[in-house]
């Protein structure tokens, strides 16, 4: 870092922090006022920022030991906003600048000095950047696998009769899982009637309803009989509409009705114990 | 009441957002339960077209206003690729992909109003309309 600025810096740093509040204060107006939900700022915070600042310019790059890590950190966990992060550096910036354009006329030293923030400046910026997109690609990918998860299991409920029950939308990622499991599935508990419960598919358009098709088929080749269960009656009507053929195998609208079914097929009866 | 709301769609996750659009108009024009299942069906097959056949475009969806009348318009559009034979894809059965071939037939079922336009190269506009009962 050029000596001049820093010095200039620590010579004028009660003015570059009121300057820089300003900014600051101006932008959570604008927050505050655009934004449905409400930021709760606070002024330790702004000075802790500001302090942080002071810090990269005098000592050392606070990229990479950590401490702006630990501050990132810190304004997200109180519920600050990222464009808090990247505002306030471009606040500093700016105030940092406006002080150099007024202490400095020599017009070349003045780039000079220009550059040397930005090469100054970047790097937090970056840091900020690469930290936030991280967090959120983690947050997509737990989030994706806890999906998967809760994906398509199937269990068998009575000798012979296992009950998949689907929730939520159906891609082309899921229904390759929706296939895998109910075959082996099928397979591991000697299932010889399988009960598709789909109450809790919003919607079933031709993709689904193929997938579907596509996987009943393929347990009709093992030997076994799949059930499609929880038809709603909107379903059942756009269906039709689609012109899908579901008529290869048997349909019921609640999965007691498919129960019932499965019963018989496999010669079994529910007693009760009077 | 001209507002009208875009979906991009890119992925298989846009064409979930183009449905929750579409049923959360149409709950609000007052559809009913059928034909909320109807018009999120519809929305569906068309993203999943642009998603499949263009790579990429969008979904729009705006309530319209006709003398008194009041309905809903799903306005598929992309680049991509076009549709060379527009009788053939409206035929049942007709797929280029393995699926069931029953999506744009279907659509213009499931909906009141349909038509095509479709230019080679170009891109691909398709509208459809439910009419409020």
């Amino acid at each position: 870092m050029d000596n001049l600025i820093v010095q200039m810096v620590n010579e004028n740093q009660e003015t570059l922090r009121m300057n820089w509040l300003k900014e600051v204060n101006l932008f959570k107006e604008k927050e505050l006022a655009g934004m449905m939900t409400t930021f709760k700022f606070n002024e330790e915070t702004d000075q802790q920022f500001f302090e942080m600042l002071i810090k990269h310019i005098n000592y050392y790059d606070i990229s990479k030991d950590g401490t702006l890590d630990q501050f990132f950190d810190q304004v997200l966990h109180t519920g600050l906003p990222l464009s808090y992060l990247t505002q306030g550096l471009q606040a500093a910036r700016r105030v940092i600048l406006n002080l150099l354009v007024e202490t400095e006329k020599d017009k070349e030293k003045l780039a000079a000095l220009y550059r040397e923030i930005d090469r100054w400046l970047d790097p937090i910026l970056n840091r900020v950047v690469e930290n936030s997109s991280q967090i959120w690609e983690k947050t997509v990918s737990i989030q994706k696998t806890a999906l998967l998860e809760l994906s398509a299991p199937l269990i068998p409920v009575f000798k012979n009769i296992s009950v998949m029950p689907l929730i939520g939308s159906i891609d082309t990622e899921r229904a390759k899982l929706i296939m895998e499991n109910l075959l082996n599935g099928v397979i591991k508990y000697r299932s010889e009637v399988v009960l598709i419960d789909i109450t809790g598919v919003p919607v079933v358009d031709t993709m689904v309803a193929h997938h579907i098709i596509q996987a009943a088929d393929a347990v009709r080749l093992l030997g076994s009989t799949c059930i499609l269960v929880g038809i709603r009656p909107e379903i059942a009507q756009t269906i039709v509409s689609l012109g899908i053929d579901l008529s290869l195998f048997p349909t019921k609208s609640t999965l007691q009705k498919g129960m019932e079914n499965a019963l018989e097929i496999t010669n079994q009866q529910l007693i009760s114990n009077k | 009441m001209d507002i009208q709301s875009c979906v991009e769609v890119r992925n298989e996750w846009d064409i979930v957002s183009a449905r929750q659009l579409g049923r959360n108009m149409a709950k609000e024009l007052g559809f009913g339960n059928v034909d909320q299942a109807r018009i999120t069906t519809a929305i569906s097959e068309l993203a999943r077209n642009i998603y499949l056949y263009a790579g990429r475009g969008k979904i729009c969806i705006e309530p319209i206003d006709q003398l008194g009348r009041k309905g809903l318009r799903i306005v598929a559009l992309d680049n991509g690729p076009g549709i060379r034979e527009i009788r053939k894809v409206m035929e049942d059965g007709y797929t280029t992909s393995g699926g069931l071939g029953a999506g744009l037939p279907g659509v213009k079922r499931l909906m009141d109003e349909f038509s095509i336009e479709s230019t080679v190269d170009v891109g691909t506009e398709i509208s459809a309309t439910k009419w409020l009962r």
